[in-house]
């Protein structure tokens, strides 16, 4: 991926040169007809094209902005019931992610999910706790978005 | 420039009642770990909220971009989730108790095992 920018950005500089335009315009030019270049010649790469990985971090940052609201809008609704009646509770997850930045992204998710908090992560990093705040109505759904997020995450790490 | 206007009394109104709301929620939930619920997340889009308003009024109404407040948002989001689970594992490994409603804890099982072994 950081191959193909770099490419791109020498291409770019490379158009920049040759029109003797050195304005952010000329740059622009020549970075789209860089990223042209680079599709057009993907075959050689041993990695996907690095748009793709880009779109996917653009998916997780909107899902995450989503989930935040969402999960703002839950604990505002549970502050303002009369009687609180809470049946909070901590559950163990198995997750498939293996690199040390995928755990932290996937608890740093977790943790601004709507009602779940991530309380301790095993020693093998393969099981995560979770503190959940309604026990009874959130645990199937937190495992249906557990696995949009973490399917999220795989699809920015694919190589 | 009454657009503006709406979004940002929108955005800023819309950070205090959620402000209003960790502070609520700090007063009424029963236990440390339903406490970091409120204070996690209600807070962060809270403040988030406030921040992003603020940016709008000086880019739209004074004229003035200001980076140090977007700089000061992204990074309020990257460390708002781990404050709360650095508080919560603290506070857990401390062995401050969970409240009497908690249906479930696996947690407390791997903590007996990990003394033992030590």
């Amino acid at each position: 991926m950081a191959l193909q920018i770099l490419l791109n950005f020498v291409l770019a500089f490379a158009w920049m040169f040759i029109t003797a335009s050195f304005t952010p315009s000329g740059f622009a030019i020549g970075f789209i007809l860089g990223l042209l270049l680079v599709i057009l010649m993907r075959r050689f790469f041993s990695h996907r094209l690095y748009l793709s990985r880009v779109w996917a971090i653009i998916s997780l940052t909107v899902l995450f902005l989503k989930e935040l609201v969402l999960s703002s809008f839950q604990v505002f609704r549970i502050v303002i019931r009369p009687n609180l009646n809470l049946s909070p509770a901590i559950f163990e997850l198995e997750t498939e992610l293996t690199n040390d930045w995928e755990v932290t992204l996937l608890s740093a998710l977790i943790t601004l999910t709507p009602g779940t908090l991530v309380v301790g992560i095993s020693e093998d990093q393969t099981r995560l706790y979770i503190h959940a705040l309604e026990f009874d109505n959130v645990e199937e759904s937190v495992d249906s978005i557990r696995n949009t997020f973490e399917k999220a995450i795989r699809e920015v790490s694919r190589p | 420039m009454t657009i503006a206007n709406i979004l940002i009394v929108f955005l800023i109104s819309t950070g205090v009642i959620f402000s209003l709301v960790t502070a609520l929620g700090l007063v009424r939930f029963p236990d440390v770990y339903t406490r970091i619920h409120a204070a996690s997340k209600s807070a962060t889009l809270g403040v988030m909220s406030i921040l992003l308003g603020v940016f709008l009024h000086f880019l739209m109404i004074e004229g003035i971009f200001s980076p140090q407040l977007i700089i000061a948002l992204i990074f309020l989001f990257i460390t708002s989730p781990v404050a709360g689970h650095m508080i919560g594992r603290a506070s857990y490994m401390t062995g401050i108790p969970v409240a009497d409603e908690t249906v479930q804890d696996d947690l407390s099982r791997v903590v007996e095992e990990k003394k033992k072994q030590n």
